[in-house]
C-alpha cells in the first residue's frame, strides 16, 4: 500500500473541470512532482491533498486512512505557499512557532524546535526580525521553516520558488532537495517549470487540462513520453504525423509520414499498434536528429534541404525541410552545413517514440 | 439552500453557518425589512382598507409637490456646485505644489466631520443676519438693517457646498492619485494636447470617483434636515415636511411622504450605480508610477494659488472658529456688536455642572457606544457570511448573498428621516414582531435607530479590511493545525481590527451628533446632545448652544485622530 493515494479525484469550479479523474500514488520518502502548464489543475490537486479544497468525487488515502473529509488542521501536513503566506503581524519566531502553539507545545520544546528549524534553513538568530524586513529568499526560508517545524507527515510545495530571481532559484532548489532528503520527509511539489521538476523530483506526474497524462521518472518522461501533450510540453520535440503501413503483427512497425511521404521504421510493441487507417504521431527530440552530408545507408534516413541555421551558443538549431516534412535538429557543430544545402536527416528508430492520441 | 454544497466546504461547520445566517437574517428582518415594509404598506392603507387615498391626497397638495421638486432641485444644484468647487480644487492641490498647499489640504475635509446641526449653527453665527459678518458690515457702513438675510435657496446652496464639496474634493483627489502617470505620458507621446489628455484620458479614468462623489452629495443633500429647518425659509424640503406632518399629527401624510423620499433616494442609488458599472477602468488595477506634483513655474500663478489656498483655508476654519468664540460669549453680550463684548467660562461650567445639561452627554455617549459596539459585533457576523472566495462558508447561494448585502446597505441609502419614521411606524404600537412591547417611547429607540443608520459604515470598513486580507494566510494557519477559532483570533482578528475599529469609531462619532432621526423619536429619558443644542438655540442661549457644539467637535476630533492612527497601523 502506498503512502499517499489519490483515487479518481475530480473537482469542478462552475463549468470548468479543474481536476478530472486524477489517480496517483506517492511512496514514502519520495520527492514527488506535479508538473503542468498554468491552469492545468496541479495546484487544485495539491490543495485537495492539503484539505483546502474538497474533491467532488474520489477519495484521498493517507497511510491507509481515508482523509478526504478531514479538515486541513487535522492532517498535519506542512505546506509552503507560492506567496509564502507569512503572517505579517508576527515576527519570524512567532511565524515558525505558529503551528507549535496550535499544538500547545511547552515553551522549552517550542524554543528548541523553532530554533532548530531556523538553523536548518540557515536563518539562525533571525527570530526577532519582522517578516517584512526580510528579502524574498529569506521569507521563503521562513515559510519552509514554519512548515517543517510541525514535523509534518507530508510536505506540500506550491510553486515555492516562482517568486525568486533566477540565480537564487537554482541554489535554493538544491538546498531544498538536500533538506527534505536529510529530514527523511515525503514531499509533493507543484511547478510549471520542467527543469525545476526534473532537478528536484524522484517521480513526476504531468497534468494537462485537469487530466493526469503520465507519471514516471524524469528521464522516462523526457525520453518516452506516451502522450502528445506530454511530448510537446516537456521540451522541444519533432512531432511527425504518420499512418501505419503494414498490417503484419511483427515487432517492427512501418509508418508513412503524411507530410513528405517518407517511410519510417520503429520497434513497436504489439499492444501499442494503432489501427491501420488512423493517423498517429511519432516524436523525436531535436538532439536525437542526426544530420549527415553523405548517405551512409542508415535506417530512417531522409533526404532534406537545410532551411535555416540558428546559432544559440553551445548548440545550434538546424531546420530541415525533408520534402515538406519540417524537422529540427540540435547540433553541437555546424561545420560543413550551409543554408539551402541538401543533406541526410537520420531519425534513429531507438529514439522515435510512438505517441498515444 | 444547498446543503450538499455546504458539506464540501471545510471552513465553517454547517450549523455555525446556519446560526450566523439566522442571526443576521433576524436583525435585518426586524431592523430593515419589517419597518420599511410596514411604512410602505401603511402608505397604501387607510382605516384598515387598501387605498391610494394617501397618495391622491398629498399629490393634490401643491405644498407636497413643491417639496418633492425643491428637494430634487436643491440636490441637483448641490451636486452641480459642489463639483464646480471640488473638482478644480482637487486638480489644483493634487497636481501642483506651491506654498500654502499643505495648509489647505490638511483642512479640506473638515466640513465632513462637522455634525450637520453643529455646522448649521456655526454657519448662522458666522453668516446669518445677526452673525459676525453681517454685523461687521452693518457696523462698518452704519447701515440700518443687516446687509443680507441668510434665508432660502442661496443660503441652503451655500451651506450645502460648504459641507459637501469635500466629497468631490477627496474622491477626485484619490482618483487622480490612482491614475497611472504613464497613461497621460503615453497620450502626450501619441500627439494629444493637454486638453485632449484631460478630456480623453483623465476625465474618463476619473468617472468612478466623480460618480461616487455625485451619489454621496445627492443622497446627503436629499437627507439634509438641519439647514432647511433653521434657515431654509420658504424652501420646502421633503425631510422637513415629514417632520412637520408628524408634529401636526398627520401620520398618514408623513408616511406617504416618507415612502416618496425613500423611493427617490433608492432610485438615485440605483441610477448612479448602474452608470458606475458601464465603463471599464483597467488602469485602476495596474501598478504604475504615480505622478509627481509639478511645481508652478509662473510667479503670478504661484502667488494666486497661494492666496487661493490661504483664503479657502480661512473659509473652512471660520465657522468652527466662530463657534469656538461664541461658546465663550457671556449671556446677553452679543446683540448688535460685531463680536461678543464679554467672555466667560460660564457656558462650559453650566454644561458640566448642571446635571440636566450634562446628562445629554451621558445619553449620547452611552447610546452611540451601544450602537457602535453592536454594529461592530454584527459586522463580523455579516461579513463572515458575505465573504467571497472559494473557501469561505457559502451554504446559501449567490442570490441570498446579494439580498443580504443589499439589505445591509438599505439603511445607509435611506435618509435618517426615513429610518426613524419607519422604525417609529413599525414599533410605535403592538407589532407583529415584538408583540405588545412598544419600542417607541423607550430609551432603546435611539440606540436602535443609530445602529441601523450607521451599521453599514462598520460593515463596509470591515469588508474593506477583509478584502485586503490575503486568504492564503488563513489557509496557512489551517495547514499548520489551527482550528477555526484559532485562525480567527490569531490571524484574522489581529489583521483586521484596526480597520474595523476605525469604522466603529466613525459610526460612534456620527451617532454622537445625530439630529435628523433623533428629533423624530427622542424621549426625555434619552435626550441626545443635538436636541439640547437645538433647544438652547430656540431659547437664544447662543453661548450654551455653541459650547455644546465645541465639546462635540473636540470629542469627534480626538476620535478621528485615533481612527486615522488605526488606519495607518493597518497600512
Amino acid at each position: 500500500m502506498s503512502f499517499l493515494s489519490l483515487n479518481a479525484i475530480s473537482r469542478t469550479f462552475g463549468t470548468t473541470h479543474a481536476v478530472d479523474n486524477v489517480s496517483l500514488d506517492v511512496n514514502q520518502g519520495e520527492f514527488f512532482g506535479l508538473l503542468g502548464p498554468s491552469g492545468c489543475g496541479k495546484t487544485t490537486t495539491l490543495r485537495m491533498i492539503a484539505g483546502l479544497e474538497k474533491p467532488d468525487t474520489g477519495s484521498i488515502i493517507f497511510q491507509n486512512q481515508d482523509i478526504t473529509n478531514l479538515p486541513p488542521e487535522r492532517r498535519g501536513f506542512g505546506m509552503v505557499f507560492q506567496n509564502y503566506a507569512l503572517f505579517p503581524h508576527l515576527n519570524v519566531f512567532e511565524n515558525v512557532a505558529f503551528g507549535l502553539r496550535a499544538r500547545h507545545k511547552s515553551k522549552d520544546e517550542m524554543n528548541e524546535r523553532v530554533n532548530s528549524a531556523l538553523d536548518l534553513v540557515q536563518l539562525p538568530g533571525y527570530g526577532k526580525r519582522a517578516v517584512d524586513e526580510l528579502s524574498g529568499g529569506q521569507q521563503q526560508r521562513v515559510a519552509i521553516a514554519r512548515a517543517i517545524a510541525i514535523e509534518p507527515a507530508l510536505l506540500l510545495f506550491d510553486e515555492p520558488l516562482s517568486n525568486l530571481d533566477v540565480s537564487l532559484r537554482e541554489s535554493t532548489r538544491s538546498e531544498l532537495r538536500e533538506l527534505v532528503t536529510r529530514l527523511g520527509l515525503t514531499a509533493v511539489y507543484v511547478t510549471h517549470d520542467q527543469e525545476e521538476a526534473f532537478a528536484l523530483c524522484d517521480r513526476i506526474s504531468v497534468m494537462v487540462g485537469g487530466k493526469l497524462m503520465q507519471t514516471g521518472r524524469p528521464r522516462e518522461l523526457y525520453e518516452q513520453p506516451s502522450e502528445i501533450s506530454v511530448a510537446s510540453f516537456l521540451g522541444r520535440n519533432n512531432l511527425i504525423k504518420a499512418m501505419r503501413l503494414s498490417s503484419s503483427k511483427t515487432s517492427s512497425g512501418e509508418f508513412k509520414t503524411l507530410e513528405g511521404g517518407h517511410t519510417l521504421h520503429l520497434p513497436v510493441k504489439h499492444e501499442d499498434l494503432a489501427p491501420l487507417n488512423q493517423p498517429i504521431y511519432l516524436a523525436i527530440r531535436p538532439e536525437h536528429v542526426e544530420l549527415s552530408t553523405n548517405n551512409n545507408g542508415a535506417e530512417n534516413s531522409l533526404r532534406g534541404n537545410i532551411r535555416e541555421i540558428v546559432f544559440a551558443g553551445a548548440t545550434s538549431t538546424v531546420r530541415v525541410d525533408a520534402n515538406g516534412l519540417l524537422l529540427e535538429a540540435l547540433v553541437l557543430r555546424t561545420e560543413g552545413l550551409e543554408p539551402n544545402q541538401s543533406c541526410n536527416v537520420i531519425l534513429s528508430p531507438n529514439h522515435l517514440t510512438l505517441l498515444k492520441n | 439552500m444547498n446543503t450538499a454544497e455546504a458539506k464540501k466546504r471545510y471552513r465553517v461547520h454547517p450549523w455555525k453557518s446556519v446560526a450566523l445566517f439566522l442571526l443576521t437574517a433576524v436583525v435585518l428582518l426586524y431592523g430593515v425589512v419589517y419597518p420599511n415594509l410596514s411604512v410602505a404598506i401603511n402608505s397604501f392603507q387607510r382605516d384598515g382598507a387598501w387605498t391610494l387615498a394617501n397618495y391622491r391626497e398629498i399629490l393634490s397638495q401643491r405644498i407636497v409637490l413643491e417639496a418633492i421638486i425643491s428637494s430634487l432641485g436643491l440636490s441637483i444644484a448641490t451636486v452641480f456646485f459642489c463639483a464646480l468647487v471640488g473638482v478644480p480644487l482637487a486638480f489644483l492641490f493634487e497636481r501642483f505644489t506651491f506654498p500654502g498647499r499643505r495648509l489647505f489640504a490638511a483642512l479640506a475635509a473638515l466640513p465632513l466631520v462637522l455634525p450637520p446641526l453643529v455646522g448649521t449653527v456655526a454657519f448662522i453665527f458666522l453668516a446669518g443676519e445677526t452673525g459676525i459678518l453681517a454685523h461687521g458690515i452693518q457696523n462698518l457702513l452704519g447701515l440700518q438693517n443687516p446687509p443680507w438675510r441668510l434665508r432660502g435657496w442661496p443660503a441652503l446652496i451655500l451651506f450645502h457646498v460648504y459641507t459637501m464639496y469635500p466629497f468631490f474634493y477627496v474622491l477626485t483627489g484619490a482618483g487622480l492619485r490612482r491614475i497611472d502617470a504613464s497613461l497621460a505620458e503615453a497620450a502626450r507621446s501619441l500627439g494629444a494636447s493637454k486638453i485632449t489628455v484631460l478630456r480623453r484620458v483623465l476625465l474618463p479614468q476619473l468617472t468612478p470617483s466623480l460618480v461616487a462623489a455625485a451619489l454621496l452629495t445627492f443622497m446627503t443633500s436629499m437627507a439634509s434636515f438641519s439647514a432647511p429647518l433653521l434657515f431654509g425659509g420658504d424652501v420646502r424640503m421633503l425631510t422637513l415636511e415629514i417632520f412637520r406632518a408628524r408634529q401636526r399629527g398627520d401620520f398618514g401624510i408623513a408616511i406617504t411622504e416618507t415612502v416618496i423620499l425613500a423611493v427617490i433616494s433608492l432610485g438615485a442609488l440605483i441610477f448612479f450605480q448602474r452608470y458606475e458599472g458601464t465603463r471599464r477602468f483597467a488602469a485602476a488595477a495596474m501598478k504604475g508610477a504615480p505622478r509627481r506634483r509639478a511645481s508652478i513655474a509662473s510667479g503670478t500663478a504661484r502667488v494666486l494659488a497661494t492666496i487661493l489656498a490661504v483664503v479657502f483655508a480661512i473659509v473652512l476654519v471660520l465657522p468652527v472658529a466662530t463657534l469656538f468664540l461664541v461658546s465663550f460669549a457671556a449671556e446677553g453680550s452679543w446683540t448688535t456688536q460685531t463680536l461678543p463684548a464679554a467672555y466667560t467660562f460660564a457656558n462650559y461650567q453650566r454644561l458640566f455642572g448642571d446635571p440636566y445639561a450634562s446628562e445629554v452627554f451621558f445619553n449620547s455617549v452611552t447610546m452611540s457606544a451601544i450602537a457602535a459596539v453592536a454594529a461592530l459585533l454584527w459586522s463580523f457576523a455579516i461579513v463572515t457570511l458575505l465573504r467571497r472566495g472559494k473557501n469561505t462558508p457559502n451554504f446559501f447561494g449567490e442570490g441570498w448573498r446579494r439580498l443580504l448585502s443589499l439589505l445591509v446597505l438599505v439603511p445607509w441609502a435611506l435618509p435618517g428621516t426615513v429610518v426613524a419614521v419607519s422604525v417609529a411606524e413599525a414599533y410605535g404600537g403592538p407589532s407583529l414582531l415584538l408583540g405588545s412591547f412598544i419600542l417607541v417611547g423607550t430609551f432603546w429607540i435611539l440606540p436602535v435607530v443609530y445602529f441601523l443608520r450607521f451599521m453599514p459604515l462598520v460593515v463596509r470598513a470591515l469588508q474593506a479590511s477583509m478584502e485586503q486580507l490575503d486568504s492564503t494566510l488563513e489557509e496557512a494557519a489551517g495547514s499548520l493545525g489551527a482550528r477555526a477559532w484559532q485562525r480567527f483570533t490569531r490571524v484574522t482578528l489581529p489583521l483586521v481590527w484596526p480597520g474595523a475599529l476605525a469604522g466603529t469609531l466613525l459610526a460612534f462619532v456620527i451617532a454622537l451628533g445625530e439630529y435628523v432621526a433623533s428629533v423624530l423619536v427622542f424621549v426625555p429619558a434619552n435626550r441626545p446632545i443635538s436636541i439640547a443644542i437645538a433647544s438652547e438655540l430656540r431659547d437664544f442661549n447662543l453661548g450654551a448652544a455653541a459650547a455644546y457644539g465645541v465639546v462635540l467637535i473636540v470629542i469627534i476630533s480626538i476620535s478621528m485622530i485615533v481612527a486615522g492612527r488605526l488606519e495607518r497601523l493597518r497600512g
